[in-house]
Parts: structure tokens; C-alpha cells; sequence
């Protein structure tokens, strides 16, 4: 096993110029490329190859397997045999199965289901069952989709290890020592470890992007306003999107694609046409030899200044050289405001933050406490229901909304923003794609960061611009670094213009189906035959 | 402070799943304090059109003082508006009585729920703003004012902060005769968007220490606040003021304007100074005022008070303070104290685009408003009408459109009014109906004043008419026809009946020859009856007195 994902370094002549001195591991060349689980999925079901209630039974098996080493879901759900036999019936009955019709999908906990409980890894909300589904979660029934469970997060989406989930800490598949990242942890884990097809997760920061990057694993971060965040716990609601997980590029793509559209009950959702994603991808039997070509990639410098580990900046000197294989032209570009988004999307999360979690009252739902005062009623039950690091955001966000010093915080960080809109807008009329790391490391130890919150906030460095510019990010892994027993996946990032999501897949099939030596199954399931 | 003793016996219970459930905490105890939502329309008030306010019962010293001083008065007006949905989602907005029935995840604040604008509430805000000669803002938006009370879902209450949809407008106003008229022109500092709270429900046995149950059928009906200009120096003027955005909201169509309901709810701000002092003096904020008098008594009642403790040199007991108007005894009482100015935390509203108007949208509202409360009595006054008809006839839109129809069908002004002022609001009165729901049409009543100005019927058969029509309906023509009553105006007719009156009653013909005269009467009595009621009474007396007085 380990001879796959440690080469001898003389085997990877593309990147001789950054290996040499670098702990960098690189891939072999002779895995195969990663398959579409939910295409196989519905080439099997309606050839009749095997059963929904199988292909669930065999995820759930793995499940069985692997959760107690993950602990990516908060709540399993007890239908799925049931609603896979349903489809197994549709299709007895020659009747019309939808595309997802099958498939197991996680769902990220501060996402509404109706059915299940959704407490956003809060204690203020332990045992909470919305009364309807979020829209994204309506679609993927809609079409056939089987919500398998909910995943754990960090409370309410602050935090990047899902360590601040109110519950549980979820481990990295490629290390079980190890953080999955975060927030998404739970989501991006399940996917990893293949206990389910695909998961939806939430990125307000970069917490669908960052986790991806940690567990080995493709993350879509849509444009804002692509996906409906109705039914979306609202941690920062000018920043907030629903994105999604698979092992593939086209899974991910397919599912993107069920979710996203206008939504009424999102005023902020998009009326622009859904392109299908999926539809688009060239096939790898014909690819040219330079099927990239004349496609602009910048490669953002700021992204690789100190403070990222040399081996994430080898792998993404080694990526942005296989797009040049594959015909790109790419050339460094620097964003002078880079550097602004941090502290910018800091003040702007926590003060919206501070707004959105208001609710969490105690009056109509969620753990109350017995209080003989309408005070301590709120402030016992906030006190008592909210983690440290979301009490942390709420009070940083409180103080930069408040009289006197709104106008030096959260005036100043919308002039950010704007600024960095602007610059990111420019840098993207000038090339089709930016690239940059995922985030600054591969996945860290479980309890590294976790009493340095500004070491972890930090690590959001690479991704939060996108998320104040709303523009559309997709990562997807692109090599290793050495660490935990088979090496740590490393994401590549690459940013495309405001709803261009199919520009981005499209790149990425083609990066994904070329990188012909990379596996990125995690050795928690390596001897499972199905991989 | 008001709320500590709410919660005491509030305890840690389960999730309650369905969504109408879910504020009965506690054995599902439900009160409902609430009146029922009994739609009234605007007309129904239309009887008492003018605030009545008995004199002002204050010592003389008072008096004397309050000559030395002046008070300034400004108002916050919350106007529910009455669109099908409430604002940001489609629970209906004209809610019943039952708690918590016209809810949903949206006004509830379930997490993960988002508002959407409803845009019957820009255009009903347009409206306003366009009839309060308001400055349009073609780019607004909502931002979020943040507080903590458990009839506020979301902890954060949609509004407009710093760019409310309209700014810089005036309402004007004729104050009542009987206040010794005049017009006033009173400045709208701003007209803004917002989302009204719920309501917290007491216990019927009327002390809160034991339950408290939140209802949230009002959270997210739509509500204009506008903002006066501190224009205003007494209570009448204040009381006028609102009497005059009642009428507006009810001409545009955009609230029933109900202050009993609470549709229509006014804060009041006063402080005295003393007259030739530029600098405004502390001021109180009165709340709970539910009709126009009780606007004006508590504000006369404030600055009474004010000016008392500003004369007897105790100035500085007047404090930034809330002030709640008891109706019962006549006085203001202090509610809160404001320590400081609030900090709400306003920032836009991330969930909501901004609101941007375009001119073509702006001029077909602008295109589609009635004719304003405003230019309508002054139309009437040019009419000839007196400020007194005046004001009464356009106190209601649906009265002054009666009117406006039944004069555009040439009938005489003066006429019609009286019409309509008189039997009609007396009829409208005692059948406890508006003027949209009696029978009678304007066309009819022009119909009915010609055919008594042209003679055809009398003014007394007329009135029969009329009351036939206020409740069946129909023609007057036709009734004319089908009761016969065409007035007898040939004098050879009449004259007959007249002869058989006589010829009937000689003994009576005999005494009045004798000198009795007085028995004229009797005679036309008679032949009125001979002829029921059609004979024409000038040309019955006429030839009544010839017969009696010709000796032959
Ligand atoms: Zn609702």
C-alpha cells in the first residue's frame, strides 16, 4: 500500500525543479483515475446489476465499520433501507427513478431535515427537529437522493477541526489522529471514507473547501447565490453557502447541479440558468494531448508566501505545472489585498454572527433553562447552550456592531470587501482560473490548534477572500505531504468568476481524469475491495 | 423590568414538534387576551369623524403659567398595513384570534429560515410616502435592529435604519371649528419599513408571576413607522395630526387605520421650554394612546406637568423617560426610565437585496393615488360648502366619493351634502352600516334632488323615497311610478278634491266662515289625504284658501 503513494522520486520527472529538497511524496502512475460513484450507481441499478437496497447495505456496512473510528455523523437515519427498497420497487415497476435515485447522501448537521434532528453542533439545540426540509435537501429527495445521516460540524460552522461540535470530535479518515478540517469535518470525512456517495456541507469561510483539502477529497464552494441557503443554519448570511463533497469531480458536479437554482424562499438565491455541469465533461478516451490549452491560470503568489508548508507549496507548484502539461498558460499574479481578507471576514462573520444567533433565545425552541428572570432566562440558556469559540464570535461581533465603533470595524471591513471584490473581479478578467493552496498545511493533530484560536483562524487565510468576493471555488486534491501512515492529501484551490462552476468542473475533470498517479482513498478503508 | 416576574415558572421542557404548539410550554394553557380581528372597515368610524375633547379642566395658575412657555411635540406613528401576507413571508397578515395559528418556520424565526419581501409593502410605503409629499429614496434597504424580548422571534427586528424609503414630507391640516379651525402644516422627518413583534399573553387571572404565553401572529405584519417633525404645540394640533394619516392610510387603502385595534399607533414626544428659549427642553415619551382624545388629553396633561415642575423651579425632575397614558384616571405615569441612548446594532440586512425603485415604477403609483384628504377639502371649500360640511364629507373617503359621484351627476352641492350629513348618516347610524353597504346610489340620490328641486315630488315624499332606497334600493323613478307618486300639480285636480273636502265638511265649512280660520289646517290635512300626499302643497293651500274665502 505504501508503494503506491510513496514513488521513488525519480519516477516524477514533471516536477524536478520543486521535489529535490521538498518532503514531498508523489503519486505512481499507474492508479486509475477516480470513477463517479453515482453514475456507476445508476449504470448498476437500472442494468439491474444490483439492488438500492444492496448498494445501501454495503455504504452502511462500511459505515458500521469505520464510524467508530470517525465519528463523522451526529444522527443516522433509520429510513434508508426503507426508501432504498422503495427505488428497488420503482424499478421492478419499470418506472422513472430520478438521478440520484440511490445514492447516500450526508448532510451537514446545521442543515435542516425534517425528519431528523438538526442541532448545528450546538447543546442549544440538542434534540431540535425543524419542522421542513432546506431546500437543498427537498432537491436531493426530489430526484432519488437518500439522506444517510447528519454530519458533525464545528458549532454552527465556527470553527475549522470540527473539534468545536457540542458533541463529538470527528477524525481524518487519512489519520484518525488527526482533524478532518473544518467546519464541514464530519461531511468531508464521510465522504473520504466512502460512508456515503456524497455529502453537502456549508462554507462561510472555507469550510467545505479546507476540510476537503484535509481528507483527500473534491469540495465545491458555488457562487454566492447559486444553492438556496434556505433551510441553511445562518452563521454569516452574506458569506454563507451550501456547497458540496464527492470523490470525483463528476459526483460533485451531479450534485451541485440537483441543488442549485432559484429558490423563493431565498431572496438571495440566483434566478440564472443552471448549466449541467455534469453533461459538459470531455470525455478521457479522447482527450487531446493538450486539452487545456490556451486556458489563463494565475497562480495567486500571496498564497505562497511564508507561513504555508513547503510541502503544500511543492504540490501546488507540482499542480500548476500538470495544467501547464495540459495546455494552460500560468503565470503568478499577485492580490495586493490578499492579505485583508482575514481579518475583514473575521469582523464581518462575527458581527453577523452576533445577529444570526440571537435566536437562540430559549423562548421557542431548543434547551431552556428555568429562569425567574426574562435575563437570565436568555442569558442562563445562551451561557449554558453556546460553546466558547461561538461565544467568542458572538462577543467579537457584538462589540464591532456596537454605537461608536461600528463605523472602524464593520464599516471599515465592507470597504474591504470591496476592495477585494474589485481586485479579484480584475485578476479574473485577466485569466479564466486562479490557483492557490487549500489551506496553508495538510491536516494537523486533534488538539494542536485547539486553545489557539488565532493559529486557527489563520489557517483560513486562503479561503475566505473567495467567500467575501462570493465567487465560486472548487478544491480537489492534487498530491501529498508526508504524515500519518500513507501521507496527507494536499487540495488545490482553484477560484473561478461569479456562477463560471462549470468552467471550474470542467477543468477540474480534466486535472482529476490527467493525474494518473494519485489514489486518494484513505488507508482506513484500503482493504476494502470496493476500492 | 416589567417582564422579571414572566418567566418564574417557566420550566425545561421537551422539544415541541408541531410548529402551532410551539409556544405552550406549560400543560397547554392558552390565553387569549386578544380581540378578535373583526375587519372594520374605515367607514364603520365614519360617525365621529371629530376628535371630542371636553375643555381642559386646569386651575387657572396653570394657565396663566403656560403662557410663558411652549411645548414641542412630536410623533411616531406605527401603521399596520393590511396586505394579504405579512411582510417577509406568506402567513396571511389579517390574522384571527387564535394563538399562534398564523404562523410559520419564517415569522417564527425557526433557524435556517429566511425572509423574503413581500413587495405589496414597498408599494403600499410609496404610497404613503408620495402622499406625505415625501422625498423617495430609489435606493434603500432593510437593515436589522437588534434587542432581546421574547415577542421579537429572530432577536433582531427588520427595519430601516439610516436610508428609510422616504424622508422630508408635510401632512396638512384643518383643525376642527369648534377648536377655532385654522391650517396647519406639520413637517414627516421619515417614513420607514418594519416588521411589528408578537405579543406576550398574560395570564386571565391577571397576575404574570404564573405563565406567560407568546403569540406570534402579529410577528411580520408590516408596519410604516413615520416619523413627525417636531411641529406640533398642543394636543389638538398633535390629535389632528394623527387624524389626518388615519384619513390618508384609509384614502390610499393601505391600513384600516384602526387605533382601538391598534392598527394605527401613536408615541408622542413633549417638552416644554420656556417661550424665547431656543433650546428644546427634556423630553417624555407617552405611550399606550388608542384614540385621538386620549393623543390630546395626555399631551395637555404633560405639559401641564411639565410646566408646573419647570415654575415651581423643579425643572430637572423631568427625565428622559417612558410615560404610560391611564385612561382611567386622566394621567400620565411613568413606565421606564431611558438610561442613555439604546445601542440596537443596526447593519444591513444580509438575507434582503436592497430596495431599488425605478421612476416608471414610482409614476404609475404616483399615477394611481386617490385624490388626497387635502385637496379634496379644499375643493369642497371652493364648492361654497361650510369648513364644518367641509370637514365632515372628507373625513371618509367612501363619504366624500359618494358625494363626489352623486355632485359629478348634477346634483346641487349644497343639496347633496345635506343629504348625505343628515338622513343618510342617521339612517347609515342606526342600521350600523357604511356608506358602501346602503343601497342607495349616488346616482338615485341626484336623482331623488332633482326630482324635488324640478317639483315632480314633494321634499316629504321625498324623504319616504329616500328611505326606500337606503334600504331595497331601485329607481326613484320607479318607485315613483310604482307607487304613484307623482305630485298633483294640475290645479283643476286639485280643485276637485278641494270641493269634495268641502262639500263633506260643511259644519266644519261653517265655523270656519264663522271666524274659526284655524281650521285651514284641516282642510289641507284633508285633501292632502284625499290626494295621498301627491297634491302639491303650495297649489293646494292656494286654491284651498280661494274656495274657503269666496262667499258664494
Ligand atoms: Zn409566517
Amino acid at each position: 500500500m505504501l508503494s503506491t503513494l510513496h514513488p521513488p522520486r525519480s519516477l516524477s520527472s514533471r516536477f524536478p525543479r520543486y521535489i529535490s529538497s521538498l518532503p514531498v511524496t508523489l503519486c505512481t502512475l499507474t492508479a486509475q483515475s477516480p470513477p463517479s460513484q453515482i453514475l456507476s450507481i445508476r449504470h448498476a441499478l437500472l442494468s439491474r446489476h444490483v439492488t438500492a437496497t444492496q448498494l445501501a447495505e454495503s455504504y452502511l456496512s462500511r459505515l458500521r465499520l469505520t464510524e467508530p473510528h470517525l465519528r463523522s455523523f451526529l444522527h443516522l437515519s433509520d429510513a434508508v433501507s426503507q426508501q432504498a427498497s422503495r427505488i428497488d420497487e420503482l424499478i421492478a415497476g419499470n418506472e422513472q427513478v430520478g438521478p440520484l435515485a440511490g445514492v447516500l447522501v450526508a448532510v451537514k448537521d446545521n442543515i435542516c431535515t425534517a425528519d431528523m434532528p438538526s442541532t448545528g453542533g450546538s447543546r442549544v439545540l440538542e434534540g431540535y427537529r425543524p419542522p421542513f426540509d432546506a431546500t437543498a435537501v427537498r432537491k436531493i429527495k426530489e430526484l432519488g437522493g437518500i439522506v444517510v445521516g447528519k454530519t458533525n460540524l464545528d458549532e454552527f460552522g465556527m470553527g475549522s477541526t470540527t473539534e468545536g461540535s457540542a458533541f463529538q470530535v470527528t477524525a481524518n479518515p487519512w489519520d484518525v489522529s488527526r482533524v478532518p478540517g473544518g467546519s464541514s469535518g464530519g461531511s468531508a470525512a464521510a465522504v473520504s471514507a466512502r460512508q456515503c456517495v456524497v455529502s453537502l456541507g456549508s462554507d462561510t469561510g472555507g469550510s467545505v473547501r479546507q476540510p476537503a483539502s484535509f481528507c483527500g477529497v473534491v469540495g465545491l464552494k458555488p457562487t454566492y447565490g447559486r444553492v438556496s441557503r434556505y433551510g441553511l443554519m445562518a452563521y454569516a448570511s452574506s458569506l454563507d453557502v451550501i456547497g458540496c463533497f464527492g470523490s470525483s469531480i463528476a459526483d460533485t458536479g451531479i450534485l451541485l447541479h440537483a441543488i442549485s437554482g432559484h429558490d423563493r424562499l431565498d431572496a438571495t438565491s440566483s434566478k440564472r440558468e443552471v448549466p449541467d455541469f455534469a453533461s459538459q465533461f470531455a470525455s478521457t478516451d479522447f482527450l487531446e494531448s493538450k486539452p487545456l490549452k490556451g486556458l489563463r491560470v494565475g497562480l495567486i503568489r500571496e498564497t505562497l508566501d511564508d507561513g504555508v508548508d513547503s510541502g503544500v507549496i511543492s504540490a501546488i507548484r507540482g499542480a500548476a505545472l500538470h495544467l501547464e502539461d495540459l495546455g494552460c498558460s500560468v503565470s503568478e499574479i499577485s492580490l495586493p489585498s490578499f492579505s485583508l481578507g482575514l481579518p475583514a471576514y473575521y469582523i464581518l462573520a462575527a458581527s453577523e454572527s452576533s445577529s444570526n444567533l440571537s435566536r437562540y433565545d430559549g423562548v421557542r425552541y431548543g434547551n431552556q433553562v428555568t429562569a425567574g428572570e426574562l435575563t437570565s432566562l436568555y442569558g442562563d440558556s445562551r451561557s449554558k447552550g453556546f460553546g466558547p469559540e461561538v461565544k467568542r464570535r458572538i462577543l467579537t461581533g457584538t462589540y464591532a456592531l456596537s454605537a461608536g465603533y461600528y463605523d472602524a470595524y464593520y464599516k471599515r471591513a465592507q470597504q474591504v470587501r470591496t476592495i477585494i471584490r474589485k481586485s479579484f473581479k480584475a485578476a479574473l478578467d485577466e485569466n479564466d482560473i486562479l490557483i492557490s493552496p487549500a489551506a496553508p498545511s495538510a491536516a494537523y493533530k486533534i488538539g494542536e490548534k485547539k486553545d489557539d484560536p488565532l493559529a486557527m483562524y489563520a489557517g483560513d487565510i486562503m479561503t475566505v477572500n473567495v467567500n467575501l468576493a462570493g465567487l465560486p471555488a472548487l478544491v480537489l486534491p492534487c498530491g501529498f505531504v508526508e504524515g500519518g501512515v500513507a501521507g496527507l492529501p494536499v487540495g488545490l484551490q482553484m477560484i473561478g468568476a461569479a456562477f463560471d462552476e462549470e468552467k471550474l468542473l470542467k477543468v477540474g475533470h480534466i486535472f482529476e481524469q490527467t493525474l494518473q498517479n494519485c489514489r486518494f482513498v484513505p488507508p482506513l478503508i484500503e482493504d476494502d475491495s470496493a476500492w | 423590568m416589567m417582564a422579571s416576574t414572566f418567566f418564574r415558572s417557566i420550566q425545561n421542557h421537551p422539544l415541541l414538534l408541531c410548529p402551532t404548539a410551539l409556544f405552550r410550554r406549560k400543560n397547554g394553557v392558552l390565553y387569549c387576551t386578544m380581540k378578535g380581528t373583526e375587519a372594520q372597515t374605515a367607514t364603520q368610524e365614519k360617525q365621529k369623524p371629530h376628535i371630542k375633547v371636553p375643555p381642559r379642566t386646569r386651575t387657572k395658575t396653570i394657565d396663566k403659567i403656560s403662557k410663558d412657555y411652549e411645548a414641542i411635540i412630536g410623533i411616531e406613528t406605527h401603521v399596520q398595513l393590511n396586505t394579504h401576507t405579512k411582510a417577509f413571508c406568506s402567513c396571511p397578515s389579517n390574522y384571527g384570534s387564535l394563538p399562534n395559528t398564523s404562523v410559520c418556520p419564517i415569522c417564527m424565526g425557526l433557524p435556517g429560515a429566511l425572509p423574503v419581501l413581500n413587495s405589496k409593502v414597498i408599494e403600499f410605503a410609496v404610497k404613503v410616502g408620495l402622499a406625505l409629499n415625501c422625498k423617495l429614496s430609489f435606493n434603500s434597504k432593510f437593515d436589522r435592529k437588534q434587542y432581546f424580548y421574547p415577542d421579537l422571534p429572530k432577536g433582531y427586528q427588520i427595519s430601516q435604519f439610516d436610508v428609510p424609503i422616504a424622508t422630508g414630507g408635510y401632512v396638512d391640516v384643518d383643525l376642527p371649528v369648534e377648536f377655532g379651525g385654522g391650517h396647519r402644516r406639520f413637517g414627516v422627518t421619515r417614513v420607514h419599513m418594519e416588521e411589528d413583534a408578537g405579543k406576550l399573553l398574560h395570564s386571565e387571572n391577571g397576575s404574570y408571576s404564573e405563565e406567560i404565553t407568546v403569540d406570534l401572529n402579529r410577528a411580520g405584519v408590516p408596519l410604516l413607522e413615520i416619523v413627525s417633525e417636531p411641529d406640533m404645540r398642543t394636543g389638538i394640533e398633535a390629535a389632528e395630526y394623527a387624524a389626518e394619516l388615519q384619513r390618508l392610510v384609509r384614502y390610499l387603502g393601505v391600513s384600516n387605520g384602526n387605533m382601538q385595534e391598534g392598527s394605527l399607533r401613536c408615541d408622542v414626544n413633549v417638552s416644554v421650554r420656556p417661550i424665547g428659549q431656543s433650546q428644546f427642553g427634556t423630553k417624555v415619551e407617552i405611550k399606550n394612546l388608542n384614540s385621538f382624545s386620549s393623543v390630546s388629553r395626555s399631551i395637555d396633561f404633560e405639559i401641564s406637568r411639565q410646566v408646573l415642575l419647570h415654575s415651581q423651579g423643579q425643572g430637572d425632575q423631568i427625565t428622559l423617560e417612558t410615560r404610560l397614558w391611564e385612561e382611567g384616571a386622566q394621567k400620565t405615569v411613568t413606565m421606564r426610565k431611558k438610561e442613555g441612548l439604546a445601542d440596537y446594532r443596526y447593519f444591513p440586512e444580509p438575507d434582503l437585496p436592497g430596495v431599488i425603485l425605478t421612476k416608471e415604477y414610482v409614476d404609475s403609483i404616483r399615477d394611481s393615488l386617490p385624490e388626497a384628504p387635502e385637496v379634496k377639502r379644499r375643493r369642497y371649500e371652493k364648492m361654497g360648502l361650510s369648513m364644518q360640511d367641509v370637514l365632515l364629507l372628507a373625513n371618509d373617503i367612501n363619504v366624500a366619493q359618494f358625494f363626489d359621484a352623486t355632485i359629478a351627476k348634477e346634483a346641487d352641492v349644497k343639496l347633496a351634502a345635506n343629504w348625505i350629513m343628515g338622513d343618510i348618516a342617521a339612517y347609515m347610524k342606526n342600521e350600523k352600516l357604511t356608506i358602501n353597504e346602503i343601497k342607495l346610489v349616488p346616482q338615485e340620490l341626484a336623482e331623488l334632488i332633482a326630482s324635488i328641486k324640478g317639483g315632480t315630488i314633494s321634499g316629504k315624499i321625498g324623504k319616504e323615497i329616500l328611505f326606500e332606497l337606503l334600504a331595497k334600493g331601485g329607481t326613484v323613478k320607479g318607485l315613483i311610478k310604482e307607487k304613484d307618486l307623482v305630485q298633483i300639480v294640475d290645479p283643476l285636480e286639485i280643485e276637485k278634491m278641494v270641493d269634495e273636502v268641502l262639500a263633506e265638511n260643511p259644519k266644519q265649512l261653517e265655523q270656519y266662515r264663522g271666524g274659526k280660520t284655524k281650521l285651514q289646517g284641516y282642510f289641507a290635512g284633508q285633501v292632502m289625504k284625499v290626494s295621498k300626499g301627491k297634491a302639491n302643497p303650495g297649489l293646494l293651500n292656494k286654491i284651498l284658501l280661494e274656495k274657503l274665502n269666496s262667499k258664494n
